[in-house]
């Protein structure tokens, strides 16, 4: 369970958002919205532990999230805007190369069964620079189908993706929700996804 | 542990697969150096003299080249988020970021170094002493390089900015290595530089991973 209390965020001078409360337990999903610029991003940065809050404190499993950073870190996926794709690596070494960095190696089987799910069947062996961008996102969300972690963070998970593509993503969120995994990510799309959720809507 | 082989494969697989930024460094320090004996004219005895000094100049400058892009590209594309999220320690990660440069910016230099050497007259023990120090200062300059790396990652007009930051951190590794070469030409024996620059290689070792941490922290908030 991650739960957080009154999280602030400035940015120079400029105080994005403050006193901002939020919990998600097992089988929960929270969507963060807001206009742009209203700390969507800087939001989950926080949460995910890449950088700090102004204010308030963050707390996973009841401890304080700086104290069992590791263990959080082990527990956790984050997608960010950027897809931390290799250019040059094909998507199956980007695939292996990130789960192997996240601690969570996968042989080679397990990566093209997720990358055939997510519907990169006949491209797994191209180098990535070829893969168009709504290719590059499945590379990057084909960590989702290898990894067993608890807290999926996203960060619009549904930029860049087709239709089919959008609704095979709710199936697999629905589906990580199902097992008892938690999530919290951002969209400017209405996403109905099943199961206990709740939204949150950044103002200042 | 796993992670850490991760990345320097990583590393090493895309340094093959763009193989021109690899050569580029190279060439560049061949070139460099071969300018010395085409400028200074067959004067065998200045050579010599000089030899260890353009030597491990040309050697600075070439492993800096290839810095700026020893985080760049893992903080556009993301991948440097993903490496702070990692449950394996970051200056661990970064330790094997640093030994793909190393692999693959400054052994090539060590194995060069020799064949370069020829053109200033050194001895074969002279060559040998040489690579020796290489050996032991172009970890060293990796490991310094990075921490610079890291400091200017996401400063615009980060390159100068790196030279300037990094260059004179380079004096004790230049001091030492080149020293070591002359000593023991002048007869006076080697091992003081020698053990001074594993000295300095340790303390690298130990530090710089950490200090790199540190920076690449700061600039990914």
């Amino acid at each position: 369970m991650l739960q957080a209390h009154g999280l602030a965020c400035v940015r120079g001078d400029r105080r994005l958002f403050s006193g901002v409360d939020l919990s998600v337990a097992p089988g929960q999903w929270l969507q963060v919205e807001g206009a742009n610029g209203a700390g969507k991003t800087s939001l989950l940065r926080i949460l995910a532990g890449l950088s700090p809050a102004a204010e308030g404190r963050i707390e996973w499993e009841g401890q304080p999230v700086a104290e069992g950073r590791d263990d959080f870190h082990a527990r956790l996926l984050y997608l960010g805007h950027a897809p931390a794709i290799k250019d040059d690596l094909s998507a199956l070494e980007n695939l292996q190369t990130s789960a192997a960095v996240s601690g969570r190696p996968l042989d080679e089987a397990t990566a093209l069964t997720a990358l055939r799910r997510i519907g990169l069947k006949g491209r797994e062996d191209l180098p990535s620079r070829v893969l168009s961008q709504g290719q590059k996102r499945r590379v990057a969300l084909a960590r989702l189908l290898c990894g067993q972690a608890r807290l999926w963070i996203l960060d619009e998970p549904f930029v860049a993706l087709d239709v089919g593509a959008v609704d095979m993503l709710c199936g697999i969120l629905d589906e990580h929700i199902g097992r008892g995994g938690m999530l919290i990510f951002t969209s400017h799309q209405a996403v109905q996804l099943q199961g206990n959720g709740a939204r949150l809507e950044l103002t200042k | 542990m796993n992670a850490f082989v991760a990345i320097l494969r990583r590393d090493l697989l895309l340094a093959m697969r763009r193989k021109s930024e690899m050569l580029t460094a190279l060439f560049f320090f061949m070139i460099v150096v071969s300018l010395f004996p085409l400028g200074i004219g067959p004067e065998t005895a200045l050579l010599r003299r000089i030899a260890p000094g353009v030597l491990w100049v040309a050697a600075l400058l070439a492993a800096m080249l290839s810095l700026n892009r020893l985080f760049a590209a893992d903080h556009q594309d993301g991948t440097l988020e993903q490496m702070a999220l990692s449950p394996t320690p970051l200056a661990l990660l970064v330790s094997g970021k640093v030994l793909a440069h190393w692999l693959t910016a400054g052994l090539p230099l060590v194995l060069l170094a020799p064949v370069l050497g020829l053109q200033f007259d050194l001895s074969s023990r002279a060559l040998g002493i040489l690579m020796l120090s290489l050996l032991l200062g172009t970890p060293l300059l990796s490991l310094i390089g990075a921490i610079g790396a890291a400091l200017t990652l996401g400063v615009r007009g980060g390159g100068v900015l790196l030279s300037l930051l990094v260059l004179p951190l380079y004096i004790p590794a230049l001091i030492f290595g080149a020293g070591a070469v002359e000593a023991d030409m002048a007869g006076l024996g080697a091992g003081g530089h020698l053990s001074l620059l594993g000295a300095l290689l340790a303390l690298g070792l130990f530090f710089a991973p950490w200090a790199t941490t540190a920076a690449l922290r700061i600039a990914l908030e």
